[in-house]
């Protein structure tokens, strides 16, 4: 029976993957590969931020800048999405379409709820004469943050696509691939994040 | 039927390591209990200082292994194996990487940094 369907399915979604026999876990392996190499890079922007934590050139330190309740909101907002995600891969197991929609939107917004709290925290630091210009440690904070919120964005865009994608081709092995790797990379960034705000947040007001 | 809604063949067999709503409800509920005492290990202020920075360490270490295996679904299924090492590996690189910066960095402020006095080669010297 699913022998049956996988062959209807490639028919209509993927002849590429079809052609060359390939399941689909090759490519989330790549995925995942890459996913490392993005590790390496915020573990490169961790040290960094380590190294640096302490140059403040006179400027503020974290202690003076970082509110943690704030931080506390912003981590909320991202692990619930992280949650709602789930929601979407489970739907996507189950075969609903409609529901795999919702909860990618649901994701959507809870990441653009924690994108908005954090281009707000940077604009208010530059606003108060705290920007990545002022001191090593607030370079290297703006750096490493500032990344990690640039993978989220790009995470944003790519849930509108996977919406879209959902909605023109349905459930198809293509699509149900890319949400493979999407959800990899947006648990991934939640895994980036307990790191930031335990190093750099929580360890900075101590 | 249900079997329809697995169109990739693919898919369908690696269902099982795609976790259930019991995976991730637990998986979220000890995140988020792991995140609260994290900031409540700080806020709250009643921990010794000293104890702090050992403890927040230790739940973020515990946080990300709950992510991982209830969210990433990470695991030792067969399936999973490659995955593993390569995060293994990638761990490896991330500690020479991380404790090598920290630790080379950390010794050349020790030796480097002490408020010199101008006349260094007397001092040396004596």
């Amino acid at each position: 029976m699913s022998t049956t369907i996988s062959h209807i399915g490639g028919a209509h979604g993927g002849h590429h993957d079809h052609a060359h026999h390939d399941d689909g876990s090759k490519t989330t392996l790549g995925f995942w590969i890459y996913l490392m190499s993005d590790c390496l890079i915020f573990s490169v922007l961790f040290a960094t931020f380590s190294v640096l934590a302490g140059n403040t050139a006179g400027g503020p330190s974290g202690k003076d800048l970082f509110e943690l309740p704030f931080v506390l909101g912003e981590t909320m907002l991202l692990l619930i999405s992280s949650f709602t995600f789930g929601g979407a891969m489970l739907s996507m197991q189950a075969g609903r379409k409609g529901a795999v929609q919702a909860w990618l939107a649901v994701t959507f917004l809870f990441g653009a709820g924690f994108i908005g709290m954090e281009v707000y925290e940077f604009a208010k630091l530059i606003h108060e004469g705290a920007g990545p210009d002022k001191s090593a440690f607030l370079s290297a904070y703006f750096g490493l943050v500032g990344t990690h919120g640039l993978h989220v964005t790009a995470g944003l865009f790519w849930l509108l696509t996977m919406i879209h994608q959902v909605h023109k081709f349905g459930l198809d092995g293509v699509v149900q691939r890319r949400l493979n790797c999407l959800s990899l990379f947006w648990h991934f960034l939640d895994l980036v994040w307990i790191c930031v705000f335990t190093f750099v947040y929580l360890r900075g007001v101590l | 039927m249900s079997s329809a809604t697995h169109p990739s063949h693919g898919a369908a067999s690696h269902a099982a390591s795609h976790g259930s709503w019991k995976s991730y409800i637990v998986g979220f509920v000890l995140s988020l209990v792991l995140t609260l005492a994290s900031f409540g290990a700080i806020m709250s202020g009643k921990l010794p200082h000293g104890a702090i920075l050992p403890a927040i360490v230790v739940l973020a270490v515990a946080q990300l292994v709950v992510q991982l295996v209830y969210f990433l679904h990470m695991g030792t299924a067969p399936d999973q194996r490659s995955n593993l090492a390569i995060f293994l590996f990638t761990g490896l690189i991330i500690a020479i990487v991380v404790c090598g910066s920290l630790w080379v960095l950390h010794n050349m402020n020790e030796n480097m940094m002490h408020p010199m006095p101008m006349n260094m080669p007397s001092t040396t010297g004596d």
